[in-house]
């Protein structure tokens, strides 16, 4: 049996987005307090909890999640297939819109990719500067991560504190590439800009400052009741639970499964720092938080020791297929004009071969997959997000939870939609 | 340096590490699936990163619990699976990409498909080959057997054709003006 309730029994709008469906159900369960009632329930894509444009649409007993099931796609904007009809120049920008609390780290993987491809190497110089950004962006991520968590859950200061060092973070990048958010900063072959003279020192204060802040975040929330009670033993997900799906980065480590692709897979000059990889043991709600949190003085360490290790250099790689002519010649020779017009217009070639190359983003293994049959544009363009796998557990994980241990359980897995729906 | 000549030794060293590795690997999947594996591109000799194991359809999913189970091979974890559009028949291949967590070692496996043929689903080896399939369903129009939800995934549900053919236009929109209702269907026990 079954029967819908109009919409304006209960007063809200004729809408698609506010069907409310009574289902009358199966056996009888003698605790059962709504036996004769499942409510179907829609949560999204507009929704101030879900961190993106996400859907849930829920079978609920009660205020019990009993089947969910998921879906995205709301801001999908055809990356792959742009891909395929950009240049690899031109596609430098795209990248910044995939994973937006970290559009540095996307940046980079992307260069990495297309200059693994052509063989191309990048002065050292170059390569510290990216893992700063790299580590920055991380850091910013992961503020984000727990912060945003955070407030979902109700700490609505924990997340200030945390946006605060954010803003100071993306003063730094807007004084390397001049913008904060969409930063399109790293190049095929090397960086947009120099970094400013001065500009590590900056860098170096403002680790100190936020390692500060955060170890005062730190105190503020690990070990508040309310906090703990809302977080441990919610949406647990075990390690074999991980593996089936894919998980990588702090969700999987919150899980306990001990692997970091930089240092397991060490790119750039990650073998030359020293960090630890910090591994939770529950995979719960509270594990995945303290992860995170671990991961960011991690993150500070490294960028302290990147900038120590800076020293003044080329920031291009010499290579004449990949670099961009310098002004002067463009502007005062005829073939530097020619040069520049070509570079920008038609593209550089790309050599034939394919190769998946991934790096540690913020939320997980990023993958670039990219296939080139020659010529300036690609044959295929893969993005691997570590979102998608992310956001097809949360069914799994909120099943039997409570709608509110949903949306924790969402902020911990910090779905960003930009990567998700590519 | 003529930049159309394909360079094929320029993938890092993750190729001169794990080579050794490889080979001992292909030598054993050879002998145990010797109808399966149609062709193995090594790196060095074509220009990839990993070695690419072209795997016949019908054996494709005892071939990827064999990589997933077997002692020496441990590939757990399913990095990502895509297809690619070749544009000539057999039109598409399915890639998977795997990684091992014991010896850090990756590889890919391929599989050809026609037009309007089917891939065995790789559900039962990964859950979360899921998604991954019903986008390549989504995108590229191929199918996959026995998998448990075979809809659409970043399109609409209305959408015609498959957006990351080469023959679907870069600018082929369609527009829906209502959502989706709540498929009550799919929240049944």
């Amino acid at each position: 049996m079954e029967k819908t309730v109009k919409h304006r029994e209960f007063g809200l709008p004729e809408s698609p987005n506010y069907s409310i469906t009574v289902d009358v159900p199966h056996e009888s369960d003698p605790d059962d307090l709504w036996k004769d009632s499942r409510v179907y329930v829609n949560i999204g894509p507009t929704h101030p909890a879900m961190h993106g444009a996400l859907r849930m649409c829920a079978r609920l007993n009660g205020e019990t999640i009993e089947k969910s099931y998921c879906e995205f796609g709301y801001t999908h904007r055809a990356k792959e297939k742009l891909g395929e009809n950009r240049t690899y120049h031109n596609f430098i920008v795209y990248t910044d819109r995939l994973n937006y609390c970290s559009a540095l780290i996307n940046n980079v993987t992307y260069a990495m990719a297309i200059e693994r491809l052509m063989g191309v190497e990048v002065p050292a110089r170059a390569v510290w500067i990216r893992m700063i950004c790299a580590e920055m962006a991380r850091v910013i991520d992961h503020l984000i991560c727990v912060g945003i968590n955070a407030v979902d859950l109700g700490a609505f200061s924990f997340f200030l504190y945390g946006f605060h060092q954010r803003e100071e973070a993306y003063t730094l990048i807007e004084k390397l590439c001049g913008a904060r958010l969409t930063t399109s900063y790293t190049r095929i072959g090397g960086l947009m800009h120099d970094a400013p003279p001065g500009w590590e020192k900056e860098v170096k204060d403002w680790v100190v400052r936020t390692r500060k802040t955060v170890q005062e975040m730190d105190k503020l929330l690990t070990n508040n009741r309310i906090w703990s009670q809302r977080t441990q033993g919610v949406g647990v997900f075990t390690r074999e639970q991980c593996m089936k799906y894919g998980f990588s980065g702090p969700n999987a480590r919150g899980s306990g499964i001990d692997r970091d692709l930089r240092r397991d897979q060490p790119v750039m000059f990650y073998k030359n720092v020293e960090f630890d990889v910090p591994v939770g043991k529950n995979g719960d709600v509270f594990d995945r938080y303290l992860v995170r949190m671990a991961e960011i003085f991690q993150s500070l360490n490294i960028i302290a020791q990147c900038a120590d290790r800076l020293q003044p250099g080329p920031i291009w790689s010499e290579d004449k297929r990949v670099r961009i002519p310098d002004k002067d010649v463009v502007f005062n020779t005829m073939e530097g004009m020619i040069h520049h017009f070509k570079f920008f217009m038609a593209g550089f070639d790309v050599p034939e071969g394919e190769a998946y190359t991934t790096f540690e983003a913020a939320n997980g293994e990023l993958g670039f997959y990219v296939v080139s049959k020659g010529g300036p544009r690609a044959h295929r363009m893969r993005i691997r997000g570590p979102s998608v796998y992310h956001y097809q557990a949360l069914s799994e994980m909120c099943q039997g939870a409570k709608i509110a241990d949903m949306v924790a359980n969402l902020g911990s897995i910090n779905i960003i939609a930009g990567e998700l729906d590519r | 340096m003529d930049i159309r000549t394909p360079v094929p030794t320029i993938y890092g060293d993750f190729a001169k590490k794990h080579m050794e590795l490889w080979r001992g690997q292909g030598e054993r999947l050879k002998s145990t699936f010797p109808s399966a594996i149609e062709e193995i591109r090594w790196p060095g000799e074509s220009a990839t990163d990993v070695p690419i194991f072209y795997v016949s359809k019908s054996q494709l999913v005892e071939v990827l619990r064999f990589l997933k189970e077997a002692d020496g091979f441990e590939y757990q974890f399913l990095s990502d699976l895509t297809a690619t559009d070749e544009e000539v028949e057999p039109r598409f291949e399915v890639v998977y990409q795997l990684a091992s967590f014991v010896s850090g070692s990756r590889i890919r496996v391929k599989t050809r498909v026609r037009e309007g043929e089917r891939v065995p689903t790789a559900t039962s080896v990964w859950v979360g080959a899921n998604w991954p399939e019903r986008e390549v369903w989504d995108m590229f129009g191929v199918r996959f057997e026995g998998h448990p939800d075979m809809r659409r995934i970043l399109m609409d549900e209305r959408w015609e054709g498959h957006p990351l053919r080469k023959d679907y236009p870069l600018r082929g929109y369609q527009l829906f003006p209502d959502p989706m209702p709540i498929n009550v269907d799919l929240l049944k026990d």
